[in-house]
């Protein structure tokens, strides 16, 4: 295949983000794209709403119809990458094709995790759920067999997002979470709580500090769950959602450096000059703790991508770290979380409101006058003002009193902030 | 020990169209003096009259026109002299042992002679100017002129004699003396960008001229007045005319008053006293017992400006103001500014307003005459002011002998004033006779500018047609023209003071 | 493309900007009609923020680089291309309020059934948004973005 100027491993948000940095600046030369799933670019994150019957396979799609033709992309979907040379600067695909590129971009984003020291796993019925063509298993799956009873393993988001959709469909679901609380790794135990009560009160079954032991099957048909307490749930579906890890084989198979996910520059560039990564598959930097990590949230794969789009074309940007945020709708109760929630109470001031009857929860993190994370559950109205004096590092110790006021607002940040994000364009990089 | 003063009824009712009310509470957040308020409960806006001055912010901001606002309907038996006004001063005298306050220009139905003097117009003989067609001059100068001119002889344009600072007014309208400090920062500073826009002149009032209104000094004429608030070298260079205050149409007599309250750090540093003191200008300058001191100052002001500003003085039009301003133009003054009767003020006891002075219509022709019968009338130009309301009433003052007015409630009326006359409780819901933050805001200056601005544009448009009607085509052939004056309904006494003549004649 | 600014100094707080804001979205579109039958079902995209005597009116930006288009796992949230103005279709927010999560400035709003995101829209199709025409003391301006 001759030489792409642009070739995209990928075909989400990171992916949809660089054709975006891309044709910011060049509008001619041609993007090729190369992705596994066979689908046109849709959202991810609305496979729960598929499952649930609450979208329809149209607003599935991330972009319109006609995005790839108006964009000069070549979309190869349904078509896998499996080897990447990094020297020869090229990249294999299953169906025998080699495809030389001048600048790669690699957004495989992430698989998700599962156990493989317990026996049962490929058993019908079991599943993980992280793409279209699950969702569609799943509900075919249904379908087919009436099930009943489910166990989701995995109380983090996809796991409760998961919980939601079977929920919508009339089948009694039990979430199982190793952790002592659901959504751990973004909730303090106040959030948490409220959350599990919201999920009793809709009829889930919440069992935390405690996992699957055994599959039980029957004609290679899942049945039941045994967990490590020895009680023993029925199941006719079982979805693991236990994490998901970046996906950086080809990454690390071609020799380009990769630790907790494929390291790069703030130019989103690997240590290979020309092989630019972006999304969940990567590895940055968290702005607030200064760890080096996968942050894999939306906003970040979108702007990661973009960044890497643009200097894909020759123009310099910069992407120096992303926060950690979530916004998540669990059976009807509304909650966003952001940065650093659960802190130890070491140089850590914690400012916080809630009402265990009405079911809501505001919590301000402060560090050194500074907001560092912040969590609301219920009241999420404006929330993004705090997102927004977190990654602009605010000096709030005027505030402070006013933060989880009533009235707190726009009106109330220091005069010259104000200003500035009421006449900003947004983001600045 | 006083309750509720139970003999004070509401001066108006305020009226609610249940229909169109939608609750959106805009006239609950827009009254000063908490008439609306909302029942959570039931969900409703309701009214209490009593405490409503009358002043239509509700009823100009509601977004329905739900809210509208009559007079009180406590009807007194009719009576021609116990009037329903008469009756209430009492009751609120006796409940509150006070000297009752009013603010803005006298509001009692003495005849205004204004709507007795009729303009003429030219026909057939003399024919009328077309304004838009014909070049019409009302640029008048403001200033001491000379006994005689003397052109070089070589080239006739040259003048060679040396003639006194004027003010040069595009067109014959001033802004009155209204003191940053009984008005707001935001009025003040439209008035002086309007002055400057439209290239005439606003008094600063007794109130000291604020920092931030320096650059537009030379559309400036400040006030020395009693109290010499804020009188500094800088104040008296900065500007384009200095004016004595003797008097105030609306109080003659009787000094000023701005309560310590009104004081704040703003006021505190332009009129140059503490903070929270009440600013008190006395009856009389103390240094001004005799008019050869008032010819000391005069001059004094003169010196320290190197007689490059003409000085005006402005009087209060009372018994005598003939004698007194041929004293006063003799004394130096190269303006005499008459205040007549009706004139505005901030506060003042309502006695001394609606029965002390005479109307400025009387004044002015006496004044103007006087001083033409004693050859002096050169000396100074004549400002007519007090109750000026029309492009009309500056036409029949200038005809009667004023070189030009000044206008301050029409200033403030423009601005949004509706004239509820309570300027004094420092609570005007459109912004201007307050310093309350909450409520200066709702002026704002642009606006302001701009309406004053079309103020003035719009009267001398009418003057130039009510002029071009006369066959004029020069306010100076209009200045003291009282030919083109008949009165109506007028005694020939007051014919005769005027100067005029009668219709039909 | 235009941007609507908020002159804080010249706030009065009457909020007729929402009462219009309202009645320009609402089905009626008739003050009175809209006040008394769609009060709970629009959500004014403008709010007034007050403290003491300080007010002012705020709402979407409209972004050049905004936040909320790239946070939006619909693409719900977009811009549309004649007229730069930031719009979220109804029809594809499935209400995860990842919008609300980013906005600085605290723009958007659960709409008046919670289930979906609510904010300006620049009054598009209007020559002059209503706030802009309708404010009393001209506190809300519209002015060119020269960015």
């Amino acid at each position: 295949m001759s030489d792409c100027p642009y070739l995209i491993i990928g075909n989400s948000a990171a992916a949809m983000g660089a054709v975006a940095g891309i044709r910011e600046f060049d509008r001619d030369k041609p993007v090729t794209l190369i992705a596994r799933e066979s689908e046109h670019a849709y959202s991810r994150p609305l496979i729960s709403y598929l499952l649930a019957g609450k979208v329809d396979e149209k607003r599935m799609h991330y972009r319109p119809a006609d995005f790839y033709a108006r964009n000069g992309v070549r979309a190869l979907l349904g078509l896998e990458v499996t080897r990447i040379d990094a020297q020869a600067r090229s990249v294999s695909t299953a169906d025998g094709q080699t495809f030389t590129f001048k600048n790669l971009l690699i957004a495989t984003g992430g698989r998700p995790i599962v156990p493989t020291d317990l026996p049962g796993t490929q058993a019908r019925g079991v599943f993980t759920f992280t793409t279209w063509e699950d969702a569609r298993n799943i509900r075919a799956y249904i379908n087919e067999t009436g099930v009943k009873k489910a166990v989701v393993v995995g109380g983090g988001l996809i796991g409760l997002k998961s919980v939601e959709a079977l929920k919508t469909l009339g089948i009694e679901t039990t979430v199982v979470e190793l952790a002592d609380r659901i959504l751990s790794s973004t909730f303090d135990q106040t959030a948490s709580n409220l959350a599990s009560a919201f999920l009793k009160k809709a009829g889930v079954e919440v069992r935390c500090g405690t996992t699957v032991s055994a599959i039980e099957t029957s004609d290679n048909r899942v049945t039941g769950v045994r967990l490590r307490d020895g009680s023993r749930r029925g199941a006719d579906l079982l979805i693991f959602a236990i994490g998901v890890a970046p996906d950086t084989r080809l990454a690390r198979d071609s020799g380009i450096a990769v630790e907790l996910g494929i390291l790069t520059d703030d130019a989103m560039q690997t240590s290979v000059k020309g092989i630019y990564a972006a999304g969940d598959v990567v590895q940055t930097t968290d702005l607030l703790s200064g760890a080096k990590r996968p942050i894999p949230i939306l906003p970040n794969a979108c702007r990661q991508g973009y960044v890497a789009g643009v200097n894909m074309t020759g123009k310099k940007l910069a992407f120096h770290g992303g926060i950690a945020m979530n916004a998540v709708d669990i059976c009807g109760l509304p909650t966003i979380s952001v940065g650093i929630t659960d802190p130890g109470t070491e140089g850590y001031e914690i400012k916080s409101k809630v009402d265990a009857e009405g079911g809501t929860y505001r919590k301000i993190v402060l560090k050194d006058n500074r907001v560092v994370g912040a969590i609301f559950v219920g009241q999420i109205d404006r929330a993004g003002i705090f997102t927004g004096l977190i990654k602009d590092k605010v000096d709030v110790s005027a505030l402070k009193d006013l933060l989880l006021g009533e009235e707190f607002g726009v009106l109330s940040l220091p005069a010259e902030y104000r200003k500035h994000v009421v006449s900003g364009q947004g983001i600045e990089v | 020990m006083a309750g509720r003063k139970w003999l004070l009824e509401p001066d108006f009712l305020v009226e609610r169209d249940p229909d169109r009310c939608i609750q959106c509470q805009v006239c609950v957040r827009q009254c000063a003096n908490d008439v609306h308020s909302y029942d959570a409960d039931e969900e409703v806006v309701r009214s209490d009259s009593s405490t409503c001055v009358g002043c239509h912010r509700c009823a100009t901001l509601c977004p329905t026109g739900a809210v509208s606002i009559r007079r009180a309907q406590l009807e007194f038996r009719p009576h021609g002299s116990w009037t329903a006004h008469a009756l209430r001063s009492i009751y609120k005298q006796a409940e509150t042992g006070g000297v009752l306050l009013a603010a803005m220009g006298t509001d009692r139905t003495h005849t205004v002679t204004w709507d007795h003097v009729l303009l003429n117009a030219s026909q057939v003989t003399n024919p009328s100017i077309d304004p838009l067609r014909e070049p019409m001059e009302l640029l008048t100068h403001l200033g001491r002129k000379p006994d005689r001119v003397e052109f070089h002889k070589g080239d006739a344009r040259k003048v060679v004699t040396k003639l006194e600072p004027q003010l040069a007014l595009q067109v014959p309208v001033m802004f009155s003396a209204m003191s940053y400090g009984s008005i707001s920062y935001n009025a003040s500073l439209a008035l002086a960008q309007a002055a400057k826009e439209a290239g005439t002149f606003a008094n600063s009032g007794e109130g000291g001229l604020h920092q931030d209104f320096r650059k537009f000094g030379g559309s400036m004429i400040v006030q020395v007045a009693s109290g010499r608030f804020g009188v500094d070298v800088d104040y008296l260079n900065t500007c384009a005319a200095v004016e004595i205050k003797i008097g105030q149409g609306a109080k003659p007599g009787i000094g000023g008053h701005l309560p310590g309250q009104k004081v704040d750090a703003a006021i505190s540093a332009t009129r140059m006293i503490p903070e929270g003191t009440d600013a008190l200008s006395p009856a009389p300058h103390h240094d001004i017992y005799s008019i050869e001191d008032l010819s000391q100052l005069i001059y004094a002001i003169k010196e320290a400006t190197t007689y490059t500003k003409p000085v005006s003085v402005k009087i209060a039009a009372v018994h005598n103001i003939s004698a007194i301003a041929s004293g006063t133009v003799r004394a130096g003054a190269d303006i005499v500014v008459i205040d007549g009767y009706r004139g505005g003020t901030g506060a003042a006891p309502t006695v001394i307003r609606d029965n002390v002075g005479i109307p400025i219509e009387f004044a002015i022709a006496a004044v103007d005459s006087r001083l033409r019968q004693e050859g002096i009338r050169h000396q100074a130009s004549l400002i007519a002011a007090g109750g000026i309301r029309s492009s009309a009433d500056v036409v029949k003052a200038i005809a009667l002998g004023a070189d030009a007015v000044y206008i301050g409630s029409a200033a403030l009326v423009a601005m949004g004033c509706h004239l509820c006359q309570k300027c004094y409780t420092g609570k005007c819901n459109w912004g201007i006779a307050t310093q309350d933050p909450y409520l200066t805001r709702r002026l704002n200056p642009d606006i302001a500018r701009r309406r004053l601005v079309n103020l003035l544009q719009g009267w001398a448009l009418e003057i130039k047609e009510m002029m071009g009607g006369m066959g004029i085509n020069a306010i100076e052939s209009l200045r003291g023209n009282r030919e083109h004056l008949r009165g109506v309904g007028l005694s020939d006494r007051e014919l005769t003071i005027l100067g005029i003549k009668a219709a039909g004649e | 493309m235009k941007r609507i600014v908020a002159r804080e100094e010249f706030c009065i707080g009457c909020r007729l900007c929402e009462v219009h804001c309202l009645v320009q979205h609402s089905k009626s579109r008739k003050i009175i009609k809209a006040f008394r039958d769609e009060r709970e079902k629009v959500v004014p995209g403008i709010k007034v923020e007050s403290s003491g005597h300080v007010s002012f009116a705020l709402q979407c930006r409209h972004c050049g680089e905004a936040p909320c288009i790239e946070a939006c796992m619909t693409g719900a949230m977009a811009r549309d291309p004649e007229t730069g103005v930031v719009l979220s279709d109804p029809d594809k927010c499935v209400g995860c309020w990842m919008c609300i999560m980013v906005c600085p400035v605290g723009a958007v709003a659960r709409g008046a059934n919670q289930q979906v995101a609510s904010k300006c829209d620049l009054c598009i199709g209007v020559a002059t948004p209503v706030c802009v025409a309708n404010c009393p003391n001209e506190a809300i301006v519209l002015e060119e973005d020269d960015e």
